[in-house]
């Protein structure tokens, strides 16, 4: 740095770490929770270290029939139907906006302005504000309780077509002039060239959607009744609701620690694409 | 907007805007459009008739003070999520701007909350503050403060707040750190020669050259509080005690699907829309801006 202050050099790092201990302490509390018995958990106060029960949780939550007193699919269906859900969601979105962007930048076709602001508009509609009319046009077209009626209107966003419009234009005209030299049509470029110059986009890309996709809550707890077809992240509510009666925190915290795993690994272990993704589609 | 090189019109730029224009259309523009529709509708009570009523619905929801009052809280509310959320990603970056080695290693311990559904942070803070088991309300009671967010407003607002903010951290800590990182090291630098102590650096030039990254993240921050945060609501509170935490969307979806009111709830819809788009149009206009130094 610039100065040599070697007291506030050492009071950076404290500051950083009363922070990460307030950042962490609900996830530290959650997984301790998940480490221990039920009667435990029931008795104040509670504890702070880890106990030793938790793959005896792991297996309950996993495998067993949810809480007692509730009738809900088995965890393992649930994240099943998570993981189907996210990854839809975002390879769906993905390859939508991919094959409008590259018509919208690479092709002159009457109407064209017409569709981009069609797509663009959709660009400020959250689908909370929607929510009615949209279940109500899923349950005529009979998609409830299914993947397609979870995934495919989540779909309906133009943030990503923005984003991939971008990157397009960024591409320089030469690539597609020598492309039809060498006689490449519209789709041979498209997937020869325009693809693999932005796959570390459609990587950062895919890694905010799926942490969107993943925890979706208002939609699926809409469409879904059958509870074959419920979320790991809806399920929490559920369960919460259940504490009231039954209160087993061992199992609601290890389904939770479970339903918040698979984001949380992506963000860590693909960091750079994560920051990357964040601080382009938002703009 | 199109190359300079491009592709003559056929049919296949058609094809190729189809998937997306269809899905627009069908769960877009023609539910969108309903619920303008629905807003100027009036159903009696039993569901058998309808009547135009042009703007009744607005009417009555202007006139209704329980709606005016959930205004003011949902603007309560985010204006809260992002002070509490930004300042405290402001004073964790500016921090970690100071360090050389192992800056990655914070980064990568602040960031995850990120990836946590609101419902989960909900689930986990009503768990720490459950007024029975919860850890900190069991410290709370331990310093003689009673913490009960089923029954005082008060505590179950600031449990929200804490929760939506908590969420938030991550993101503006990264945005903040990446413009703090974009200073040139050489104004810093330069002040520190001239005998700024790093204080007054701070409050003089970084937080002054970082201001259109706090406007921007104002503007997130508001519309995540207003739109992202059903799931921390729904999962803590379910919008009481006696409606100490019905914010605007929570409200849409109460009187829409608990309530059965949809004329007034696609109303609600309406007003929701409306500020979505004026948001839309102030981020992007002051984004565009380029801020001189």
């Amino acid at each position: 740095m610039v100065e040599n202050r070697p007291w506030l050099a050492f009071f950076t790092h404290v500051v950083l770490l009363i922070g990460i201990f307030i950042i962490a302490l609900p996830i530290w509390i959650t997984f301790v929770a998940a480490t221990h018995d039920e009667i435990r958990m029931t008795q104040v106060p509670l504890p702070m270290l880890p106990g030793d029960q938790f793959f005896v949780n792991l297996k309950r939550t996993l495998f067993g029939s949810g809480l007692s007193g509730t009738e809900t699919a088995p965890v393992w269906r649930m994240l099943l139907n998570s993981l189907v859900m996210a990854m839809s969601i975002a390879i769906g979105k993905i390859a939508i906006s991919l094959l409008s962007a590259f018509a919208i930048v690479y092709f002159k076709f009457p109407f064209r302005m017409f569709f981009f602001w069609l797509i663009f508009i959709t660009l400020m509609l959250p689908v909370e504000v929607r929510i009615l009319p949209t279940f109500e046009v899923v349950a005529q077209l009979g998609m409830l309780n299914s993947y397609a009626g979870l995934s495919i209107p989540l779909i309906a966003s133009a943030t990503a077509t923005f984003m991939f419009r971008q990157v397009f234009l960024t591409i320089p005209d030469e690539m597609l002039e020598s492309a039809r030299i060498d006689g490449a049509g519209p789709m041979r470029f498209f997937w020869d060239i325009l693809i693999p110059l932005s796959r570390t986009n459609i990587a950062a890309l895919f890694v905010i959607l799926f942490i969107y996709g993943w925890n979706q809550y208002l939609w699926p707890l809409l469409i879904t009744t059958d509870s074959d077809m419920t979320t790991i992240v809806m399920s929490i509510k559920q369960m919460l609701e259940a504490a009231e009666q039954s209160p087993q925190w061992n199992i609601i915290m290890m389904t939770a620690l479970l339903a918040m795993l698979p984001p949380i690994l992506v963000v860590v272990f693909m960091q750079k694409l994560f920051v990357k993704g964040l601080t382009e589609t938002d703009k | 907007m199109l190359k300079r090189v491009h592709f003559p019109s056929s049919l296949l730029p058609y094809l190729l805007v189809a998937p997306q224009v269809l899905i627009t259309l069908i769960f877009f523009i023609w539910p969108a459009s309903q619920a303008l529709w629905q807003s100027m509708l009036i159903e009696d009570a039993f569901g058998l008739s309808t009547e135009f009523v042009w703007f009744e619905n607005f009417q009555a929801l202007m006139d209704d003070p329980l709606y005016l009052a959930t205004f003011k809280r949902t603007a309560f509310f985010s204006l809260a999520v992002a002070f509490v959320s930004m300042s405290f990603s402001l004073i964790l970056a500016g921090f970690a701007d100071r360090v050389i080695r192992g800056a990655t290693a914070y980064r990568t311990l602040l960031i995850w909350p990120y990836a946590i559904a609101p419902v989960l942070a909900g689930a986990l803070w009503v768990f720490m503050f459950n007024p029975t088991l919860g850890i900190v309300a069991y410290g709370l009671e331990f310093l003689g403060y009673e913490w009960n967010h089923k029954v005082n407003g008060g505590q179950a607002m600031a449990l929200v707040i804490m929760a939506a903010a908590w969420k938030q951290v991550a993101y503006n800590f990264l945005f903040y750190l990446a413009a703090m990182q974009s200073i040139p090291k050489s104004v810093v630098e330069a002040a520190a020669i001239d005998g700024a102590g790093p204080m007054k650096r701070f409050w003089t030039i970084i937080f002054p050259l970082i201001s259109p990254t706090t406007f921007f993240l104002l503007v997130i921050n508001m519309v995540y509080a207003f739109f992202d945060t059903f799931g921390i609501i729904h999962a803590v509170t379910q919008g009481g005690p006696a409606n100490a935490t019905t914010i605007l969307v929570y409200k849409v979806f109460n009187d829409g699907f608990v309530g059965l009111d949809l004329g007034g709830s696609a109303a609600q819809s309406v007003i929701l829309m409306a500020l979505v788009i004026a948001m839309t149009v102030v981020q992007f206009r002051f984004i565009e801006r380029k801020v001189e130094y």
